[in-house]
């Protein structure tokens, strides 16, 4: 069989269906890095002006906020429903264990206790090699706490198969066919004319009249969706 | 069954669950929701749907849909509840205690690399004094003698600060060596290791210098309330990196990987435990340690009292009676 060319990890619930998580590559978490990063350090740096004019107890309020903020805070953020520092948010992407379900303090906080394996040597660079090793985008601290950054909610496109009059496809279409006919129809509006045309004149068996190629096609889709034809 | 027949039929399923998991997450606009009892079945309903859609190659968008739905629903009723107070608890009162027992083969490895370079360290100055500008530069031995001299009104501290600033300085610095301590396992122990080694090197030759250069009264009745609870911490952060190391280094009959995260969460217990430990060393060496307190003898009792009470923790507590 075929190892699909995509990052999706799959995952069996105990209900017997899959679900595709989609991985977060090195990109999109490094942005996220940089966000998080930047508000800690601007947070950091109005907390040091506010705490200098308090003189030895602003210096313990700092030290013991910056330690928050190191070590805890994220973990607190990933472990909160939507499980996600606020970078994470803004990128899309949210922290899940590995067998989908959401991620728990422990798991948070452990990952983010690795987050200084993955410095080293340098900048990171520890943690975007052992990413760039394994299929599902891991650093050190995700394989220690067992979890996975992947994309939040992708958001649901509203598209629908446009109304025409449905027309039964002039040869019988295997499952998968049709299903390539339906995510024609579905998509080819998004498409742009031009390419939408050119992709339906693959599909030439079926092509039989004079009527534009895609609008054969979204008819047949209409069909197969299960409006009657006449 | 068609496509339009199979929406027609469930589509009331999938938007009563969209609904009842959108208000779950906080949506207020949704005011109709269903009881939560017959989520479960709901979601049971939507899953086999879901196979089905994809069987009969449904259309991508449909699919797309109910995976989606489906995918919400997992993380609505597969979210572990938080441990709670009880656990917290628990933990303290014994499962700490228990873990560190179980776990004793890491945390004898980790003490002997911690405590015994210290001990050397420190007798090996008593023989030959100038051995301790070999670890440490002459102008932080300077320093340090400073912070320990026996005109200064507080144990070791520079005259300028405070016992709240140095707690917090305690809590910021010492924490974050056991976390080094413990992350450092993850490099085959390499990491966890060298923390442990350059830690005991570092303890042993100020302690040992200072004693040597007759500053012994100062130094002992600082160190000795949280000695206790700060060396043990140490040395069981380091048991915790080493769990790290022992499951990429001898995995057993599991793949490195599933090593990985079960000897993971046994390690998080101990940096865990370790973790409340470097905070209540730090409350000790910030506010009881640095007071002079004349007889001596009371705080070196207090220290002992202290290496007596930790101990016995980790030796009995949460043993079950009679077991």
């Amino acid at each position: 069989m075929l190892t699909p060319l995509d990052t999706a990890h799959r995952v069996a619930t105990p209900e017997g269906v899959e679900l595709n998580l989609r991985v977060a590559g090195p990109v999109p978490r490094a942005l996220a890095w940089l966000i998080d990063f930047g508000w800690r350090l601007a947070a950091l740096l109005v907390l040091a002006f506010a705490t200098s004019v308090m003189g030895e107890v602003g210096t313990a309020v700092f030290l013991l906020t910056w330690f928050a903020l190191e070590w805890l805070v994220p973990a607190v953020f990933e472990s909160r429903t939507r499980g996600a520092t606020p970078g994470k948010r803004a990128l899309g992407l949210m922290v899940v264990r590995d067998d989908g379900a959401p991620c728990t303090l422990g798991p948070a906080l452990t990952r983010n206790l690795l987050r200084f394996a993955d410095f080293l040597p340098l900048f990171y660079f520890g943690g975007l090699v052992a990413m760039l090793s394994n299929r599902q985008f891991k650093r050190l601290g995700d394989f220690v706490a067992g979890t996975l950054v992947v994309y939040a909610d992708p958001a649901t496109v509203a598209r629908h198969i446009p109304p025409l009059e449905p027309k039964r496809p002039p040869i019988s279409l295997k499952p998968d066919e049709a299903r390539t006919v339906l995510d024609f129809a579905e998509r080819a509006a998004a498409l742009g004319p031009a390419r939408a045309t050119e992709l339906a004149l693959i599909a030439t068996p079926l092509l039989r009249d004079h009527d534009p190629p895609t609008q054969q096609l979204t008819q047949y889709a209409n069909y197969l969706v299960g409006h009657a034809a006449d | 069954m068609r496509q339009i027949e199979f929406e027609r039929r469930f589509g009331d399923q999938w938007t009563t669950l969209e609904n009842w998991i959108e208000a779950h997450g906080g949506n207020k606009q949704i005011k109709d929701r269903a009881p939560a009892s017959v989520v479960p079945w709901l979601y049971r309903n939507v899953c086999h749907q879901l196979a089905l859609a994809r069987e009969r190659r449904y259309s991508p968008l449909l699919v797309d849909r109910l995976h989606q739905l489906v995918l919400r629903g997992h993380h609505v009723l597969y979210a572990a509840p938080a441990p709670g107070r009880d656990g917290f608890w628990a933990f303290l009162m014994g499962g700490f205690a228990r873990e560190v027992r179980a776990q004793w083969r890491v945390v004898a490895l980790a003490s002997v690399l911690f405590f015994g370079p210290l001990l050397t360290l420190f007798a090996a100055i008593q023989v030959w004094p100038d051995f301790a500008s070999v670890v440490i530069g002459p102008q932080d031995l300077a320093e340090m003698q400073e912070m320990y001299s026996p005109d200064n009104e507080r144990l070791g501290q520079r005259p300028a600060s405070t016992n709240t600033e140095m707690f917090a300085f305690y809590v910021w610095n010492n924490t974050r060596i056991g976390f080094q301590t413990f992350a450092g396992g993850i490099l085959y122990g390499i990491g966890t290791l060298f923390f442990l080694l350059f830690n005991g090197i570092y303890i042993g030759a100020i302690l040992g210098h200072l004693h040597q250069v007759g500053l012994g009264p100062q130094i002992w009745s600082f160190v000795a309330s949280h000695s206790a609870l700060e060396l043990l911490a140490i040395a069981i952060s380091g048991a915790a990196g080493f769990k790290l190391a022992g499951a990429l280094i001898s995995p057993g009959l599991r793949s490195r990987k599933l090593a990985l995260v079960e000897e993971g969460r046994i390690a998080f217990r101990l940096i865990g435990g370790a973790a409340l430990m470097f905070f209540a060393a730090a409350i000790v060496e910030g506010f009881f340690s640095p007071l002079i307190i004349d007889p001596r003898q009371i705080k070196y009792g207090v220290g002992i009292a202290m290496w007596v009470i930790l101990l016995a923790y980790f030796g009995f507590a949460g043993r079950a009676r009679g077991a």
